[in-house]
């Protein structure tokens, strides 16, 4: 298992820059200015002293190579230096956003943590709660909660969450009386500390709505690949075998058959996971969370290239290595798989 | 009626008692959203609107722009005239002493070192500044005492109030940019995100695409100003949000901007929070029409004066173009009260603004098709008119955007009226006005029969805004496809008005000057405008002292920006 880890570990390296190159040339190669937003009555010989000044007058093979230093070298030791003390950075170059002149890793760990408690809380109720939905729906195939859960679930999967950010902030934030108990801010505060009961209770309140919003869509999606996953195994031998021993329907529920469907789940939610950092672009700028998705998606639009491609090659490390540990996950599920 | 008198003498005397007892910081905290999230708080680094207005709370100029265009001093007693000697008789140099007594935030004086740098840091080799024509011209700023300045131009320059004047050219503190020049100027990020400065408020905390929180100035000048002791200052989402948030939940006190559909906001309004205040500037949406041909077959010299286009050259064609426009209706479309039909390129300030062209204020099919006819343009078979082998059938671009969609598809039904055949193309946003010289989709480049977008000036001088058509600006090979006349209109008549304005500095003069130079643009045809967009903003019925200035930043009088008791 160890070398297996190693191994695959190893491997990123090469993907990890093959993959840098590939974007990188993708939004090289993808038409877009970064001073096509700036208003028309700033004269082009100026614009085109502005992207010099962002360094976009060199070859994009020295712009590559000046990124792939400075994310894979500088900001590590820079990060390093930072956690430890250590002299290891110097003064090196690291890499600065074209939009705010400033190291992107800077702005990235300040928006991780709205997205982590919004988009990933998110994440973590819609899990709880789709897990039990899915056991109880396979177990009473075509009862009534079964529909109620699976009409429930279509709705959280197809109605796409600008509809219901909206939806809810109409209900919520316009209809309801201000000084109702039941009002809730339709925009996030990512300013607020929260230091007391009072400041609690205000941050858990901006994160209902958007919380609600998520969690519905994810719960959907993984209360199905429960619900599946669950019947498949429920008509199994296996399960027969365990009933004929005379097992309670516990044991058999939740020991045997719970176990074995949880693997193919496990890899759905592992895989989920890198999702959670790259934030929920739709969700975040209907509700203003201001987190990773909505950095992402400013800088695509502005074609700041530099943040782009440190976020996007961010996302594509979080998914290999998420990959890995679903990969190992199946091994604690399932004592039979064995990479070694 | 003595009675009567007293009671509305004390009435009065209640309503001015918040405004008499008014303090700095005494009305607490006040919300501004920008669905456009600032990114940087230096304008000279970043030339977005969103960036320069957040910066207008922080740090200021010499003299600014007032809701009617008229220049006010700021941070000086007098704007400098010749009149009053500020400004030398030859036009060369202009003179301004600051205000006695002015502090930074952090307690130094502001000092005449400061003005300079603000000039050297602009002009530094490497640096990018996106405000640099702002000190076009200017060989020298000469400090003659710690309050006094005189900036020197290379050439008599009628309109000398290009640097330190409006939200674009702030002064900023020399200790704190001094490292920062040239090259440097990103790596100081501290500086460009909290500059240290004269205005109201100053930034406690910036994350930059998301909020800024900022404090009142305790060394403002004014010792009982500002009233609100905090702001914050919230970016993202977006127009929709941003006016629901102050018009309808009631959760912030100004929103920027609102480009939204008119009955939208009127929706918006009758929740009862807040209201909406909206005002004109200069922007207007137009149609520029192509005068070289752009046929591919070309190769290099494709959309440049050696090819003149085969119809468009025309002046009837473009006449025809113009009547057959609903321009009213184009306005109640997209903008509403937002907007208003313009028959001018330059629609204001109001002595700029000419009334010879208001003819075309009134849709005119059958008025076109009788010029057409008249110029032997006779219908083919498809209805598309056609004269020696030549159809009328053009290529009809512009950004991608839902309001000037509805534009093209509107105006292509009416062009089709008068047997005229359009193609509508979009671009996205970011490849149009992007400046790269290899794409052809650029609207310099201009590969097409007709194009349509908006644009206007900073300030309220029109200058070099007229001058953006004289024969020496189309974008061609030789200038990189840079430029700023689009249409490639060559007059010599023109070009000799806009030498005439540059040495002219009787401002009734140069009203005159630049009238005639839009009144020649639009009787040729070359640009068709089709409406004046003006600038909507909303605030919350509890925020008093709002005044929208469309000539400079909106957030320019903050300081008086206050909380009314309902």
């Amino acid at each position: 298992m160890l070398n297996f880890t190693i191994r695959r570990l190893l491997l990123a390296i090469p993907t990890l820059l093959f993959i840098s190159l590939i974007i990188f040339l993708l939004l090289t190669l993808a038409p877009g200015d970064p001073t096509a937003n700036l208003p028309l009555s700033i004269p082009p010989e100026v614009k085109q002293q502005i992207r010099e000044s962002l360094g976009l007058g060199q070859a994009w093979y020295i712009r590559f190579v000046l990124w792939v230093k400075a994310f894979y070298i500088t900001e590590p030791l820079y990060l390093i230096e930072s956690l430890t003390g250590w002299d290891v950075y110097g003064d090196q170059q690291r890499v600065l956003s074209w939009q705010f002149r400033s190291p992107v890793m800077d702005i990235v760990t300040q928006r991780l943590p709205q997205t982590l408690w919004v988009v990933g809380l998110a994440y973590l109720v819609g899990a709880l709660i789709a897990v039990p939905i899915g056991i109880i729906s396979a177990y009473r195939q075509y009862s009534m909660f079964d529909q109620i859960g699976t009409f429930v679930s279509m709705i959280g999967f197809s109605v796409p969450t600008f509809f219901t950010g909206v939806l809810l902030i109409v209900i919520f934030s316009v209809w309801m009386p201000l000084d109702s108990f039941f009002w809730l801010p339709s925009i996030y505060d990512t300013t607020l500390e929260v230091t007391n009961w009072e400041t609690f209770v205000k941050q858990v309140r901006q994160m209902i709505l958007p919380v609600t919003v998520l969690a519905l869509f994810n719960a959907a999606q993984i209360s199905r690949f429960m619900r599946a996953s669950m019947l498949d195994n429920l008509n199994q031998d296996y399960v027969r075998t365990a009933r004929a021993k005379g097992l309670s329907e516990k044991t058999v529920v939740f020991v045997h058959v719970l176990r074995n469907s949880m693997i193919p789940v496990v890899t759905v939610i592992a895989l989920g996971v890198p999702q959670v950092f790259g934030g929920a672009i739709i969700t975040e700028q209907v509700f203003k969370v201001n987190g990773l998705g909505q950095l992402l998606i400013t800088a695509i639009q502005a074609s700041d290239i530099p943040t782009v491609q440190t976020l996007t090659v961010i996302f594509a490390a979080l998914i290999i290595f998420f990959n890995l540990i679903a990969d190992i996950l199946y091994g604690v599920l399932d004592p039979r798989i064995r990479y070694d | 009626m003595n009675l009567k008198a007293t009671l509305l003498g004390a009435a009065a005397a209640f309503a001015m008692a918040p405004m008499a007892m008014a303090e700095r910081g005494s009305d607490g905290h006040v919300n501004i959203i920008y669905w456009q999230a600032p990114s940087l708080m230096n304008p000279y680094l970043s030339g977005g609107t969103k960036d320069l207005e957040a910066a207008s709370l922080v740090i200021e100029p010499l003299a600014r722009y007032d809701e009617t265009g008229a220049i006010v001093p700021w941070l000086v007693d007098t704007v400098p005239t010749v009149e009053n000697g500020g400004v030398a008789e030859d036009l060369t140099s202009i003179t301004w002493t600051l205000s006695e007594g002015l502090l930074w935030s952090d307690g130094t004086p502001v000092t005449s070192a400061d003005v300079r740098f603000s000039w050297e840091y602009c002009t530094a080799e490497g640096g990018g500044c996106a405000q640099s024509e702002k000190y076009n011209d200017v060989t020298d700023v000469e400090i003659v005492d710690d309050r006094t300045v005189i900036v020197h131009f290379g050439i008599s320059k009628p309109f000398p109030y290009g640097p330190f004047v409006g939200a674009q050219s702030p002064i900023i503190q020399a200790s704190q940019f001094a490292d920062c020049l040239g090259a440097a100027a990103p790596s100081c990020t501290d500086a460009n995100f909290s500059p240290i400065g004269t205005g109201p408020f100053t930034v406690t905390d910036f994350r930059p695409n998301d909020v800024i929180s900022l404090e009142a100035n305790q060394n403002y000048r004014d010792a009982n100003l500002p009233a609100f002791s905090s702001v914050t200052f919230k970016g993202g989402g977006d127009a929709t949000a941003a006016g629901r948030a102050v018009l309808e939940t009631g959760e912030f006190d100004y929103a920027w901007n609102l480009q939204l559909a008119p009955d939208v906001l009127a929706n918006m309004q009758s929740a009862g929070q807040g209201q909406i205040v909206s005002g004109f500037g200069t922007l207007v949406e137009r149609i520029m029409v192509n005068m070289t041909d752009v046929n591919p077959d070309l190769g290099e010299e494709r959309g440049t004066a050696a090819h003149p286009h085969p119809f468009l050259t025309d002046r009837d064609v473009r006449q025809a173009l113009s009547m057959a426009i609903d321009r009213a209706l184009l306005t109640e479309i997209g903008y509403g009260d937002a907007g208003r039909p313009s028959c001018n390129v330059l629609p204001a300030p109001a002595i700029y603004a000419s009334t010879a062209n208001d003819g075309c204020l009134v849709q005119d099919i059958a008025g076109a098709n009788a010029l057409l006819d008249a110029a032997g343009w006779e219908r083919g078979s498809d209805g598309v008119r056609e004269r020696d082998g030549v159809r009328l059938s053009m290529l009809y671009q512009t950004s991608t955007n839902a309001v000037r969609q509805d534009f093209q598809a509107l105006i292509k039904q009416w062009w089709s009226e008068i047997g005229v055949e359009t193609e509508l193309r979009n671009l996205d946003a970011s490849v149009f006005f992007g400046g790269d010289p290899a794409s052809p989709d650029t609207f310099q480049k201009f590969f097409a029969d007709v194009e349509m977008y908006a644009n206007n000036f900073d300030g309220t001088d029109p200058e070099s805004y007229m001058a953006n058509w004289a024969c020496e600006q189309a974008p061609r090979p030789e200038t990189q496809w840079q430029g700023n006349n689009m249409p490639r209109f060559c007059s010599e008549e023109y070009d000799a008005l806009v030498a005439e304005m540059s040495t002219t500095g009787d401002i009734n003069e140069r009203a005159r000057l630049a009238k005639a130079m839009n009144d020649m643009l639009m009787q040729e045809y070359v640009i068709i405008p089709l409406v004046d967009r003006g600038r909507v903003s909303a605030h919350s019925n509890t925020l008093g002292g709002v005044i929208l200035n469309t000539w400079d930043s909106e957030l320019w009088n903050a300081a008086d920006w206050h909380r009314l008791s309902n």
